[in-house]
């Protein structure tokens, strides 16, 4: 099973957030669709539209791999499925 | 591709991270029509059997849902048939009904099962006598177990002999956990115009109108709409703030509108309501008093108060709408004393008393809740807080309720604890000169003209 999600990185800036999540992301077979960086309010915010492929990884799975990473480079990382923020932002 | 913004994505993380927004209950309504028996212990037996089959899946399903989504369901909960409606026949202690649900509640994983109910706004039938009669020690052997009894409606009036007996089983109940601080009596409401599809605690019941099994679900979020109004300009206008606050409800409920679509679609269960109410946490910023405050009120409770909280409570109800076409149970913010550190701060001070809540009750949802008072506070007393909590339900046509707890040995300034969600809070005053002889009368006040609609 396919799951289009939403991957959100906020945090300061640094070297290595990209490749970081770029890389778990790939070892766990998730395709990114979309990638947008920006600074909101002074935050380094990066926001990803992936599809995690279930079969290959559960959702679980990935977002326990993803909490290691955002410990390592000490960034808030959220992994939550996209309807969520479609529901929330489209009438 | 993408569309949705970066500034949406991070509001709703932040949101969830910083602001409490989360989901306050996803609460199954089951059908207990087919565990009717003649004793109560066949009935215990068979109301277990049916919560085990029926709510199994509900604490995995919950947690795979916050998982996937992000958001947090801060309770799982279960309501049941107003247990008075299948225990006619049985008697005359229906405590091991309560201790069926209390295991059940207990082994399935939810903090609170509601149903240990009756309805007697117009009279006392006989189940509903036993339901009362045995809520003190169905209240104080369980833990999960909450109660809940309708006195009154706009369509029959308010049922004073009911009102009186509910006040004396209040006082039982609270002498049954004098030990625990009458904590007996923060799980039983005292209702005018129940609703059948509420989630929230301790008042939820699955109403005979219902389907066999239903996913209810209660949004939260007073620290969402706290931060949205404190994030606008010191002279932002009226309309603009209620603006903000519709715009944020929009967004809270649509949240809920999704969880629940798809708990009742992964527990293979109609979906039945999402319920607007704001319900505040003793979590810090997590308080409808503070979204008062942040209106424009100095401190909760004083002159201004009604006002803030009728614009905040239309507001949301304006903005759920739009995010949802199921809306039901209590749908109103909720302004429990204990259970919100604001409204706590604001009877500290001497703001807010409970002749300022009941004034409150006029404009938003439930009212005289979650409320300490002195221990030795009369029956009669407690009967005529109850009374004119119904009143103000029954001409106004809409649900009110009372949740007093006479804490045992304590007086005016002392506090009480609860723990959890029940929070803490001072014992409140009462006022002394008490309708006595009002509620002694007996009787049903009549439905008010109101009533003739058809």
């Amino acid at each position: 099973m396919k799951t289009k999600a939403i991957l959100s990185v906020l945090g300061e800036d640094r070297v290595g957030i990209v490749a970081g999540v770029s890389g778990a992301l790939a070892e766990a077979g998730v395709n990114i669709e979309d990638i947008r960086q920006t600074i909101l309010s002074g935050v380094f915010s990066m926001t990803m539209l992936v599809t995690v492929d279930e079969d290959a990884e559960s959702f679980e799975a990935v977002q326990a791999r993803l909490a290691t990473v955002a410990e390592k480079i000490g960034m808030q990382i959220t992994l939550q499925r996209e309807d969520v923020f479609r529901f929330m932002h489209r009438v | 591709m993408l569309d949705i913004s970066p500034e949406e994505i991070a509001e709703t993380v932040t949101m969830v991270t910083q602001q409490n927004l989360d989901i306050r209950t996803v609460t199954l309504g089951v059908s207990l029509n087919d565990c009717a028996a003649s004793d109560a212990a066949g009935i215990a037996d068979r109301v277990y059997e049916r919560l085990m089959t029926v709510a199994e899946k509900l604490i995995p399903t919950c947690e795979g849902i916050e998982r996937d989504f992000g958001i947090p369901i801060v309770n799982k909960r279960i309501s049941v048939t107003p247990i008075a409606e299948i225990a006619t026949c049985a008697g005359p202690d229906l405590t091991p009904i309560a201790l069926a649900m209390d295991r059940a509640a207990r082994e399935i994983g939810v903090d609170f099962i509601g149903g240990f109910s009756a309805l007697v706004q117009k009279g006392i039938g006989r189940g509903d006598q036993l339901v009362i009669d045995s809520l003190p020690s169905a209240l104080a052997l369980t833990e999960r177990v909450c109660g809940s009894v309708n006195v009154a409606s706009t369509r029959a009036g308010i049922n004073m002999d009911a009102v009186m007996l509910m006040a004396d089983t209040i006082k039982a109940t609270a002498e049954a956990t004098a030990d625990r601080s009458g904590i007996g009596c923060a799980k039983l409401v005292v209702f005018c115009n129940m609703v059948e599809d509420n989630p929230f605690m301790a008042g939820a019941v699955h109403g005979s109108g219902e389907a066999d099994v239903v996913v209810n679900v209660g949004i939260s979020g007073p620290g969402v709409v706290n931060a949205v109004v404190r994030s606008l300009s010191e002279d932002a206008d009226l309309t603009a703030v209620a603006e903000a606050i519709k715009a944020t409800s929009f967004k809270i409920t649509r949240a809920g509108e999704l969880v629940a679509r798809e708990a009742a679609r992964r527990l293979g269960v109609t979906m039945g309501i999402v319920d607007l109410s704001l319900a505040p946490t003793p979590a810090d910023g997590d308080s409808v008093a503070e979204i008062i405050e942040a209106i424009g009120v100095k401190r909760c409770g004083g002159p201004g108060t009604t006002t803030a909280l009728a614009l905040l409570n239309d507001a949301v109800k304006k903005g759920g709408a739009m995010g949802t076409s199921s809306i039901g149970g209590l749908s109103g913010a909720f302004i429990p004393v204990s259970e919100d550190m604001g409204m706590v701060r604001a009877v500290e001070c001497g703001a807010l008393t409970i002749e300022k809540l009941e004034a409150m009750m006029s404009v938003c949802s439930v009212g005289l809740d979650m409320i300490a008072i002195p221990g030795d506070t009369p029956a009669e007393t407690i009967a005529a807080v109850i009374s004119d909590a119904c009143a103000i339900g029954v001409i106004n046509s809409k649900t009110t309720a009372a949740r007093l707890i006479p804490v045992p040995g304590k007086s005016v300034g002392d506090y009480v604890s609860f723990g959890g969600l029940l929070g803490h809070a001072p014992i409140m005053a009462v006022n002394a000169w008490a309708g006595t002889r009002l509620v002694r009368r007996g009787g049903r006040v009549p439905a008010p003209l109101g009533s003739l609609r058809n």
